[in-house]
């Protein structure tokens, strides 16, 4: 009899300590951490590209002087797509990721237009240091939409772990502080990268 | 590109999507939704390119490089990009195969993808500052590409991989520091183990005084105590997690991926 009292006694603490572990406390706290982490990656490969910039406009600028409206207008959005940050903490917030999206879109389309009248100038195309900018320009674009993607599916997990079973639980109990993160609004017209061909 | 497990968000099926979570979460090699080829060696030829001499010669070339550097050097061909922009496919590829060691994603691809006559060199993490996406693209399209264009496939892979090579092996310094760990990866799933190891552990306790308790053989033999505790199959850790060194090939024969992983680095090219 007492064998058998303590046979159930070590189920149910079996049972106890598995919805514990498998009902995922730790899953919340775990996702939400990835996808800042995640965001934290989008924002430096945005970072990387506006850092590129500079060097960008100075080589076109040798060659293509008189482009000044087109040279003035990736500086500006450089100046503006750097400005607007969003701290991990932000996230939650539809808006400031929007706005964060329409000035790095803003970026691309003044550098698709910068890369669009480097056609005309054959010197300029076969400049060493203007082929190497190009291709690392790419190489950011490729970059950054990799880490959006990642943040996106990062995103996903973490609002899903907040709505459904078992981890909803824990997201009304002990982290009812969590909010779901905004992902990126669809894509529209602007948003497409540059093309950059060579 | 979508996981198929988790899309739709329902609450009524709380236990179904509770599995679906645990899928998500513990079975971290990302399920893509692109049929990606298995990996079977350093030369994975899907598309039937290269001879078989070529290939014996890479081969040995691929494996000094690891052996020398521990960046595991990876060629694919393959048969169609199934749609995708090569870019999509090769990182898609990339962490399929989780080139490279865990820590430092020293890993590299060259994929190349004959029918739409598009090449890409894919690069890992923690080579980014050394094969960067500049000198990725003069290798392309000063190594490969003119190869390519009349058709020697074989030769422009192997121009193109002596480049990537050099490149790796002539300023082996500077590529260390650079090639910081991404830890943030690893952390959560040691976090996630941990209550199952302590849990383990309580059992173990529990089992060990239940039995000791009893010195009578024959209650002894009563108590069946589970054998295995490993509740979500245990297989799908230990393949993902990558805590190791890195690779699974020095026994003989197989070939594996380390753990790395990749974000876009790299430059492409078609010809």
């Amino acid at each position: 009899m007492s064998s058998i009292s303590r046979l159930r006694t070590f189920v149910a603490i079996l049972c106890l300590g598995l919805s514990v572990a498998g009902c995922g406390y730790n899953i919340i706290p775990t996702l939400e951490e990835q996808a800042k982490a995640r965001w934290g990656d989008v924002q430096n490969q945005y970072q990387r590209r506006a850092d590129l910039i500079p060097n960008l406009v100075a080589t076109v600028q040798g060659y293509a002087k008189q482009e000044k409206d087109v040279l003035t207008s990736v500086v500006e959005a450089r100046a503006k797509a750097t400005q607007t940050k969003v701290d991990a903490s932000q996230l939650t917030d539809p808006d400031k990721l929007k706005q964060f999206q329409d000035a790095q879109n803003q970026l691309s389309g003044a550098l698709g237009r910068l890369l669009a009248i480097t056609e005309n100038y054959p010197d300029l195309k076969s400049n060493a240091n203007f082929l190497a900018l190009q291709s690392q320009l790419e190489g950011t674009e490729n970059r950054i939409s990799v880490a959006r993607r990642d943040y996106i599916e990062a995103v996903r997990a973490y609002n899903t772990s907040l709505r459904t079973f078992p981890t909803v639980l824990w997201a009304k109990t002990v982290f009812s502080g969590s909010k779901p993160m905004a992902e990126f609004t669809a894509a529209e017209g602007a948003q497409t990268p540059p093309q950059v061909k060579f | 590109m979508a996981r198929p497990a988790v899309l739709p968000i329902g609450r009524a099926h709380g236990l179904r999507w509770c599995a679906g979570i645990l899928l998500l979460v513990l079975a971290a090699p990302l399920a893509y939704a692109i049929n990606l080829p298995p990996l079977t060696g350093r030369v994975v030829d899907q598309a039937n390119v290269i001879p078989a001499v070529s290939r014996a010669a890479l081969e040995t070339k691929l494996k000094d490089l690891e052996d020398k550097s521990g960046i595991q050097l990876v060629v694919a061909t393959v048969t169609s990009l199934q749609d995708n922009d090569i870019e999509t496919f090769a990182n898609a590829l990339f962490r399929h195969w989780k080139l490279g060691e865990a820590k430092k994603n020293n890993g590299v691809l060259l994929l190349v993808a004959p029918k739409e006559r598009k090449v890409r060199i894919e690069v890992g993490y923690g080579l980014e500052g050394t094969l960067t996406d500049a000198l990725s693209n003069v290798i392309i399209t000063g190594a490969i590409v003119p190869r390519f264009k009349v058709n020697d496939y074989a030769g422009g892979i192997e121009r193109g991989i002596d480049g990537i090579i050099s490149v790796l092996t002539t300023d082996a310094s500077e590529w260390r520091q650079r090639a910081k760990a991404r830890n943030d990866e690893q952390q959560p799933v040691f976090d996630r183990l941990m209550p199952l190891i302590l849990l383990a552990l309580l059992v173990f306790i529990l089992r060990f005084m239940m039995t000791h308790a009893r010195p009578d053989p024959r209650g002894r033999r009563r108590y069946l105590g589970p054998a295995v505790f490993l509740p979500y199959g245990g297989s799908s850790w230990g393949g993902s997690s990558g805590w190791g060194s890195g690779g699974g090939f020095s026994g003989g024969g197989g070939f594996s991926g380390g753990g790395g992983s990749s974000g876009g680095g790299g430059a492409s090219g078609s010809w």
